[in-house]
């Protein structure tokens, strides 16, 4: 009966505020972990309508290689013009 | 019942109790990360998939620009020199003078041009505009003469000599502004040049 009772104090006094004590770490732990992707939510839908421009890159292309198209030409007929040194 | 047996079952009830509550509590927790990453991930997808082509472009664009400017580079080797080439690029990009010497496989200072002249003036100058400045070289000969520098420009002109005919029915001279670029005529086309030169009154 002692024993008993001794076992029931270490249920009472130990063990369940032991085991309260690690639920509420992992509680807060989700808790935090929440909040951050909940943050994270904004940041990266801002990051990808930042890339919305990257579409215009295929334009660009189009325009430098018109660009280089048009250079090379002028070199060719400078080529042709100009006096080598 | 004992008393003893009363007290281990409210112990082992308070126990049950306090996992039932923080394991539900975690549980809410759980979802609501969840439904945020999911969130998150559409986001992200977004990203990768925007993202995925500028790689290619990017490399195209530096590839084209990488050909025009070793064109220009090759070009301006040719006419102004290997030496005053890279002081000309230097004099409208400082610094980038050294660049064009690694590039033909040199080394050593850039010929400083900019110190002599403006970048325009010396600019003009070297490509041959006739500009008296083509004279005074920066130091040995002029890169061209003067004088006789429009000898190629003018023969891309029919007749030469000027804008009269030098016999009567001769062949006449083109406008003054030759077409340039891909198009250009190799020989003069009497017609249309002809037309031109008598509108132009020369």
């Amino acid at each position: 009966m002692t024993i008993w009772w001794i076992g029931n104090a270490v249920l009472l006094l130990v063990i369940a505020p032991v085991v309260v004590i690690l639920l509420r770490g992992v509680l807060s732990a989700a808790r935090a972990v929440t909040s951050t992707v909940e943050a994270l939510q904004p940041v990266a839908e801002a990051g990808s309508k930042d890339l919305d421009a990257v579409e215009l890159l295929n334009t660009t292309q189009e325009q430098v290689s018109q660009t280089v198209a048009v250079v090379a030409n002028y070199g060719g007929s400078l080529d042709t013009i100009l006096e080598d040194a | 019942m004992e008393p003893a047996a009363v007290v281990t079952l409210i112990a082992v009830v308070l126990v049950i109790l306090a996992l039932v509550v923080y394991l539900v509590a975690v549980i809410l927790e759980l979802r609501k990360i969840t439904a945020a990453l999911d969130a998150v991930i559409a986001s992200v997808g977004g990203i990768v998939t925007k993202s995925k082509p500028v790689n290619g472009v990017v490399e195209a664009i530096n590839k084209d620009l990488s050909a025009g400017t070793d064109l220009l580079e090759g070009l301006l080797d040719k006419k102004a020199g290997e030496d005053d080439a890279a002081g000309l690029v230097e004099s409208v990009f400082p610094g980038a003078g050294a660049s064009v010497l690694e590039r033909q496989g040199r080394s050593g200072e850039v010929k400083n041009i900019d110190e002599v002249y403006t970048r325009g003036a010396v600019q003009l100058a070297r490509l041959g505009r006739e500009s008296p400045l083509g004279a005074g070289a920066i130091s040995g000969a002029a890169l061209r003469d003067p004088t006789y520098a429009s000898a190629a420009a003018r023969s891309l002109y029919r007749n030469p000599s000027g804008p009269i005919t030098e016999e009567p029915g001769g062949p006449r001279h083109r406008p003054r502004s030759p077409t340039i670029g891909v198009d250009a005529p190799e020989a003069a086309d009497d017609g249309q040049a002809s037309d031109d030169s008598t509108a132009s009154g020369r």
